[in-house]
């Protein structure tokens, strides 16, 4: 995200400083009443994020133990186990990254490195801004209509992995394209100055030049694919699973599905077995998250 | 970037390789492609069995019925009443929120606040639908609202606004913040307060990228799937009130998946009319948004 930002250092609403101090000055009610209130919107979401993650931990935090972890589901709230959804987030996160990085900084590199600027990046572009915001579920109907059935694949794994690959291929093209935006173009020219192609500029300076910002940018996505749902209800996928996935081939369920199957079951003590299923979500997100944010800290540079 | 004789030379790997990576950006091509051919073909079978007419305009949803009966309004209802409710929450709060961080927040305050907002985007959905029926619903709209129901269309609605709010924020405060200063020191030297600059300057002149931010938020909250499976209840009725269960576009294509629905059944062909329709809506919505983002990007830069 913080490449959308337009950089603004030392001015502040978009006010120099010297004006800034007079007009912080302003006590008038109105304009006290107006900047309070400017202030509870910009807290509520905070405010509520804050009460959602108390609730949870507070419903969950019982049932999330050793047993939780390494057994699979049950009818039983006391013995149901999250291991067969873990198994199959992790399935899935592999197996969507292996597909997703090739293609993904692929197409980035060709419309930011290769193609002719002209109308078929431009349709290109529109395309993949588009697909961004198409509904998740739809991409779960594509995946059943082309990769269940179609293909074959039957509803698994694999057929959830590249369903998943799919709706998150513009969300890495994005990312990727931005890091490649951020190497200066000097470093480019240098490259050819020396007599390297096009190829080898794109392989030797510019792609190890960008590596930090995709891998942000891919791990961010990650995360997004992860906590996804509706993509892999609509496949199919099971929602009660009493086997661990062992190869690509195999039916699945996964962190969210599991999640979703406890929280529609009757008995209000699976809300407290769901809560659990989310804090270890929400835990594997952090994880990600804080991988990529130490990714940047650590080896992106500014030119 | 690159001269002409430097693309002259032909050079066969490298042309393989330019090959491959084109392959890749076709794949978005071609994901556009199969979204429109997979629901269209489907949804072309869909209207052979049930009149388009009948669809549209039908005002009962009850597909496995001995009687069935395929009329799209109802669900429709339902997921414009949860948009609805999501906009009247996150337009306000979102839109004061980017007033905030571009003409109020010290920078130091901004680079704070701006990833703690987007933190609230990162939670998956399925995490707010459980926030809605097991918190919102028992403990503040039960107590506040009589007669609201476990599952209703008020709880999922509200919880979708809470959840687009960062996506509105962000979009309107992007367009705020390309407002040239110029503009403000205008005003200011008018004797304007910092109040009036910002809700009678800024916002008027950054309004088509805030339109665009609310359009995005309205595409984003047609097609939430999770929350309104979880918080709104699968009955199809009319949502004339808010406090009762009702059963959205996606929230039926999610109840029709969890079945084993045999491929081919007209019970399986409506869950691609349904998102054929979804499409149609939220791309409409896109298009005009992705309009207005140029258009603030053309006015100031």
């Amino acid at each position: 995200m913080s490449g959308l930002a337009v950089p603004h250092q030392d001015v502040e609403g978009g006010m120099p400083r010297g004006v800034r101090a007079r007009l912080r000055a302003d006590r008038r009610p109105l304009e006290l009443v107006f900047t309070l209130l400017l202030l509870l919107s910009v807290l509520s979401g905070v405010v509520t994020l804050l009460v959602l993650l108390v609730d949870v931990a507070r419903d969950g935090v019982g049932s999330l133990d050793a047993g939780f972890l390494t057994s699979l589901d049950s009818r039983f709230p006391e013995k149901a186990g999250i291991m067969p959804a873990l198994i199959g987030t992790l399935w899935l996160m592999f197996l969507v990254a292996a597909f997703t990085l090739p293609l993904g900084v692929g197409a980035a590199v060709y419309l930011h490195e290769f193609a002719p600027r002209g109308r078929v990046t431009r349709f290109i572009d529109l395309n993949v801004a588009n697909l961004a915001a198409v509904p998740s579920v739809v991409y779960g109907l594509l995946g059943l209509a082309v990769f269940v059935r179609g293909a074959g694949l039957g509803r698994s794994v694999i057929a959830g992995a590249l369903t998943l690959t799919l709706l998150l291929l513009p969300i890495v093209v994005v990312a990727s394209r931005e890091a490649l935006r951020a190497v200066p173009d000097s470093i480019r020219q240098a490259s050819y100055g020396v007599g390297a192609t096009r190829l080898q500029t794109v392989r030797g300076q510019v792609l190890p030049a960008a590596v930090p910002g995709i891998m942000t940018g891919l791990i961010l996505g990650l995360s997004r694919a992860i906590g996804e749902t509706a993509p892999l209800i609509t496949l199919g996928a099971l929602t009660y699973v009493s086997f661990v996935p062992h190869s690509p081939n195999d039916r699945f369920t996964a962190i969210p599905i599991q999640v979703f199957n406890w929280v529609s079951r009757p008995q209000v003590e699976f809300q407290h077995v769901a809560a659990a299923g989310i804090l270890l979500l929400l835990g594997v997100l952090l994880a990600m998250n804080g991988v990529a944010i130490w990714i940047r800290s650590r080896y992106e540079r500014t030119w | 970037m690159t001269s002409r004789s430097l693309t002259r030379r032909r050079r066969p790997g490298e042309a393989l390789v330019t090959g491959l990576l084109a392959a890749c950006a076709a794949v978005c091509v071609a994901t556009t492609f199969g979204i429109v051919v997979t629901l269209g073909t489907e949804t072309v079978e869909f209207l052979r069995r049930v009149p388009l007419h009948d669809f549209l305009f039908g005002t009962r949803w009850a597909p496995t019925f001995a009687d069935a009966s395929f009329g799209v309004l109802p669900l429709l209802s339902a997921t414009l009443v949860v948009t609805g409710i999501a906009l009247v929450i996150a337009v306000p709060v979102g839109l004061a929120t980017a007033i905030y961080l571009s003409e109020y927040a010290r920078p130091r305050v901004r680079r704070i606040l701006k990833p703690t907002l987007e933190l609230v985007a990162g939670v998956p959905t399925v995490v707010f639908g459980y926030f809605a029926l097991t918190f919102l619903t028992p403990n503040v709209l039960q107590p506040l609202i009589p007669g609201t129901k476990v599952f209703n269309v008020l709880a999922a609605g509200i919880v979708i606004g809470i959840m687009v709010v960062p996506l509105i924020a962000s979009i309107a405060e992007d367009a705020m913040r390309a407002v040239p200063t110029s503009l403000r020191e205008a005003a200011y030297g008018l004797g304007a307060v910092r109040r009036t600059v910002s809700t009678k300057v800024v916002v008027p002149a950054a309004f088509s990228g805030i339109a665009a931010g609310v359009l995005l938020a309205a595409s984003r909250a047609i097609g939430e799937t999770m929350v309104v499976a979880v918080a709104a209840g699968q009955m199809s009725q009319f949502a004339s009130d808010p406090r009762e269960p009702a059963q959205t576009m996606t929230a039926y294509i999610v109840q029709v998946s969890l079945g084993d629905t045999p491929a081919g059944s007209t019970a399986y062909l409506t869950i691609f009319a349904l998102g054929a329709a979804l499409f149609v809506i939220t791309f409409g919505l896109n298009l005009v948004a992705v309009r207005l983002v140029a258009r603030v990007r053309e006015a100031y830069e």
